[in-house]
């Protein structure tokens, strides 16, 4: 590019103060907040943070995470799936209106996320004094919890398959109805190899953000030790507690799924060759 | 889009075998059921709660000087990062699309490092960066005297680093598309880079910018775990808007959390709906 198109090539001075600026922003904003965590945590050494780590109501924080996920994920991948096969394989009425909806929980606060659930099926809510009368506990639950995280990782497939399918059209699925193909045929062997890469990329970030959720599971988690506490509330507890080692130690597990996460990432676009679904 | 879409004499042929493919029925009630149980009804209550209490206790509640307080600092800070994010997104966006330097792939892929990273993790890194022993904090506070942990500026700070990568990843794709004939052009026609770059990129790419802003303003608003940690949560001072609503409902007032959480919401669908409006404006002055 710059051999060949002078006129639009920048000057030296001008490309080296952009690039040196880029860099020190990144690392600032980027590098230096991971590298600080992950120092905070083995301020003492290892042992100490692997003390944390291990430790029973760490593991049990770290169980409930990947319950909440393991219920979570599939449900918005099961809804992401089939609400990108209604939008981008038929025309309806209000489509848009559908798809704007669909996107809907990412503007909200992960708080109001939390607290509609409790609107719903706290004490005080909607549903409170039936649930109580059938003892059946949602808010400080697991249930709470998993509706919570559901909530708030909404739209991560569907966003990531809907504009893929879309542009994908409809011609391939529609010579294999013709050929004879039942639904579950078609959707295996033709929509599915098309779009394999990004509903892949689409459920990591999904499990990503239900795993790291704070805000949402906050407001019905009610802090139980050992039973209600997911592992970024317990990062809190600990760090409430001014058990700084032990909140940074688990919050250096929970960084590592970030990191994890960002290079499947970029590896799964890399096996695309294509971006995938830009913003989350 | 498919080829048929754009072909008006398939329409009615398109129109007539409309359900051509199966699973119409069962796709769209899933995501019906999905999308009704998960966010609409939920969603709904969150509208009707409020009025429990009354008009007037609604406007109670939302009068308060703690909450009003509290909505300036939400709203204003996440504008002001959303703003902060505008130039360091360009810069980051404009390097990692035009120059080629070590290190480049592995910047962009960093970029979305704050979408990956959970928010309390982001929260606590940046209290222990900007408190005053932190890595940064230190110097700032020795240097110029600043502080930013526990006080307002540093619900900036983590809310820069929550709306930068919107910035970023919205800007990017159009200056990777944007064609270097027009710059070519104002070159040839006597304009210095930089005259080309104010007059002939920027407004290229202001449409991007808006949404970018918007979006990374919507998810600042709205941030939670990001901020408690920093913001110090003192009231009337750093306290945020969800924050309210986390203390109206420990004390049982769910109307009142309710109240807050629904005129949040409002507020920040107008701010979006008037950036969108004058995207839109953009976008048809060029046309």
């Amino acid at each position: 590019m710059s051999a060949t198109r002078p006129a639009v090539d920048d000057p030296a001075l001008l490309r080296w103060a952009a690039v040196t600026a880029t860099l020190l922003l990144a690392l600032a904003i980027f590098v230096l907040p991971l590298a600080a965590v992950f120092a905070e945590a083995l301020r003492r050494g290892w042992e100490p943070a692997l003390a944390a780590i291990v430790e029973e109501d760490a593991q049990a924080a770290v169980r409930l995470t990947l319950l909440v996920a393991l219920i979570a994920v599939p449900v918005n991948t099961i809804g992401g799936i089939a609400a990108a096969w209604a939008v981008a394989k038929f025309d309806f009425w209000g489509k848009r209106l559908l798809v704007t909806l669909i996107e809907l929980p990412f503007s909200v606060s992960p708080v109001i996320s939390g607290l509609v659930y409790v609107l719903l099926f706290g004490a005080q809510g909607y549903l409170g004094p039936w649930l109580q009368a059938n003892d059946l506990q949602i808010i400080f639950a697991l249930p709470g919890l998993v509706l919570a995280t559901v909530f708030v990782t909404f739209p991560f497939v569907a966003r990531t398959l809907i504009p893929l399918m879309q542009e994908q059209g409809r011609e391939e699925e529609e010579a294999a109805a013709t050929l004879g193909a039942g639904g579950w045929d078609i959707f295996r062997r033709v929509t599915l190899p098309n779009v394999k890469w990004a509903l892949l990329s689409g459920v990591l970030l999904c499990n990503a953000r239900a795993m790291g959720e704070f805000g949402a599971v906050s407001v019905v988690s009610g802090h139980i030790r050992g039973q209600t506490n997911t592992m970024p509330l317990h990062v809190e507890i600990l760090y409430n507690e001014y058990m700084f080692v032990g909140a940074f130690a688990v919050a250096s597990l929970l960084a590592l799924l970030g990191l994890v996460t960002l290079f499947a990432k970029a590896l799964l676009e890399v096996l695309a060759g294509r971006r995938i679904g830009a913003r989350a | 889009m498919s080829a048929s879409a754009s072909l008006p004499f398939l329409a009615t042929a398109r129109s007539s075998r409309r359900h051509a493919l199966p699973g119409f029925n069962l796709s769209l009630g899933l995501t019906l059921a999905w999308l009704g149980l998960i966010v609409l009804v939920p969603l709904a209550a969150l509208a009707i709660k409020p009025w429990e209490i009354g008009v007037g206790g609604v406007l109670a509640v939302l009068t308060d000087a703690r909450v009003l307080a509290a909505f300036r600092l939400s709203f204003g800070a996440a504008l002001l990062a959303a703003l902060v994010s505008v130039p360091v997104g360009l810069l980051i966006a404009w390097t990692v699309t035009r120059y080629r330097f070590p290190g480049r792939r592995l910047l962009d892929a960093l970029v979305d490092l704050p979408f990956a990273l959970p928010t309390a993790v982001a929260g606590l890194a940046l209290t222990a960066l900007f408190a005053p022993n932190g890595w940064l904090g230190a110097p700032l506070a020795e240097w110029f005297g600043w502080r930013v942990a526990f006080t307002p500026a540093g619900v900036v700070v983590a809310l820069v680093f929550v709306a930068l990568p919107f910035l970023v990843r919205t800007v990017e794709p159009v200056l990777r598309d944007l064609p270097l004939d027009a710059e070519e052009a104002a070159a040839t026609l006597g304009a210095t880079r930089l005259q080309t770059i104010r007059r002939v990129v920027l407004p290229a790419l202001l449409p991007a910018v808006i949404t970018g802003f918007g979006l990374g303003f919507a998810r600042a608003v709205g941030e939670y775990g990001s901020i408690i940690f920093i913001a110090g949560n003192m009231p009337m001072v750093s306290e945020i808007a969800p924050l309210l609503i986390v203390v109206k409902l420990e004390q049982f007032d769910y109307a009142g959390a309710a109240g807050i959480g629904l005129a949040m919401l409002l507020l920040s669908f107008v701010i979006l709906l008037a950036l969108n409006l004058w995207q839109r404006r953009l976008r048809r002055g060029r046309a």
